[in-house]
């Protein structure tokens, strides 16, 4: 199976585990990964924010390089999915002339862990796991950008979404239904107001504890970087001591299948995942 | 003491329509039910609600939704937009009335929430993709926060940081360009 492949700007630097993680895992499923030849930046929220035309037109761009490839494409970064769906969408109903490229319309676009929960790729997933995760027992948050809004995004239940959840009850983790799954982390604001941000992450793990969850799995780099970088600081504010490894589902299913390059990625983190995953019997 | 009640209030009655053309966003179908507001995760950080800026826009009161922190601070989570039951796309007014701010050249009362984006796209601008170790120095730098953050010690939290994700091997020292940066350049012009 080959599919067209957008990592993103963040897979290149800060969520380098996460990238390594997804090459890992497709690498031992059989799923051949085209990176996209030169493709650019979506453009982001920076783009939305301030420049409509560009917010289009740059993952706009992308999606005629995805064309071209004849795949469909898949996405990690939910944020850049959630761009490029934006440009199918106006690309594909604009006035002619409107945007400066046009689409036809073939390809389709994935959410990297929508993709994942395909019931062919868990029957692959499934048949490969030889460390089942016992022990495991996550809230999967997904964040904002993969789900929402439905009549760009296409997500069957944006208010529940279940991708991730089902792929860790195949890796025989035991994830914890709660009401905040695609609740806000505050996003790109970590710089620019991070007070905010600390609030609303503040938020999530107190939820997170109250469902007993003992770690977050997640499919956004953006929504990692939040809730894994700042922990120590946000649980001094919330007066407690947070410890919740912030794990990429992706991980987890490399973990499951003994990948051997787990531990490198995990030693990637902020907050320890090793030491939670090794106390349940789960490293090598 | 100015009586608010008796000040007067500029309007702009073609505002709705201008704000109206920048996308499909749909103002005048607000009913003002205010799904968006009950279900925004920051309007703790807001000085006026969602449902106002809509009804605002509506009223033509331009200087008011133009001056305001909410459309800067909003986090773009498009849960309003996604349950507004007259498909108003909220989130997206939020973005069009940030362009028209900046176009207009009035006072951002978020700065440093513009001086991010405003980096964010010279970065990409200048590569044709977003370097994150070059996109942070650029930002603190225009932001001012650069300066402030040395005259009160704080420098020390952003260098821990860095030496953290350097060390963790998440902080490239260089960066990859593309081979379109002309293409990139002519969409951000």
């Amino acid at each position: 199976m080959k599919v067209s492949y957008y990592p993103g700007c963040s897979l290149e630097s800060s969520a380098r585990d996460y990238q390594e993680s997804i090459e890992g895992v497709c690498n031992r499923l059989g799923i051949v990964l085209a990176e996209l030849e030169d493709w650019n930046c979506c453009g982001a929220t920076a783009g939305h924010s301030l420049n409509h035309r560009a917010s289009i037109e740059l993952p706009g761009r992308n999606l005629v390089l995805a064309e071209k490839a004849g795949m469909d494409l898949v996405a990690p970064c939910p944020l850049c999915f959630n761009r490029l769906k934006s440009a199918e969408k106006a690309l594909l109903s604009q006035e002619t002339g409107t945007y400066r490229y046009t689409l036809r319309g073939k390809t389709k676009i994935w959410d990297l862990a929508d993709f994942m929960a395909q019931e062919g790729i868990l029957e692959r997933i499934g048949s490969k796991v030889s460390n089942p995760l016992a022990g495991i027992k996550p809230v999967c948050y997904y964040g904002c950008m993969s789900s929402r809004p439905p009549r760009i995004t296409d997500a069957e239940n944006c208010e529940n979404p279940m991708s991730m959840d089902k792929i860790l009850m195949r890796l025989g983790a035991e994830p914890i239904d709660w009401a905040h799954k695609t609740d806000c982390c505050g996003a790109s604001h970590v710089v620019d107001r991070p007070d905010m941000v600390f609030k609303m992450v503040g938020k999530l793990y107190h939820r997170a504890l109250e469902v007993e969850a003992n770690c977050i799995v997640v499919s956004c780099q953006m929504c990692q970087a939040n809730l894994d970088i700042y922990q120590d600081k946000i649980g001094e504010q919330m007066g407690k001591a947070v410890y919740l490894p912030i794990i990429y589902f992706t991980e987890l299913v490399g973990l499951a299948m003994k990948e051997r390059q787990v531990e490198t990625w995990l030693s990637r983190h902020f907050v320890d995942p090793l030491k939670f995953l090794g106390d349940r019997g789960l490293l090598a | 003491m100015e009586n608010p009640q008796q000040s007067p209030v500029k309007v702009d009655p073609g505002f709705s329509n201008l704000v109206q053309t920048s996308a499909s966003l749909n103002v005048n179908a607000c009913f003002q039910c205010r799904k968006c507001t009950n279900g925004c995760p920051v309007t703790f950080v807001m000085d006026i609600y969602p449902d106002q800026v809509i009804r605002l826009v509506l009223l033509g009161q331009k200087e008011r939704v133009l001056e305001c922190s909410t459309i800067w601070v909003c986090s773009a989570c498009e849960t309003c937009t996604t349950r507004c039951p007259n498909e108003v796309d909220i989130a997206g007014t939020m973005d069009a009335l940030k362009a028209i701010a900046v176009q207009e050249g009035i006072k951002i009362p978020q700065p440093k929430t513009y001086a991010f984006h405003k980096a964010f796209l010279d970065d990409v601008r200048k590569r044709g993709r977003m370097f994150e170790g070059r996109l942070m120095q650029s930002y603190l730098v225009n932001s001012g926060e650069l300066f402030r953050k040395l005259a009160d010690g704080s420098i020390k939290e952003e260098i821990s940081l860095g030496w953290n994700m350097l060390k963790r091997g998440r902080l490239p020292l260089f960066s990859k360009g593309i081979k379109a940066k002309k293409e990139i350049k002519k969409i951000l012009e």
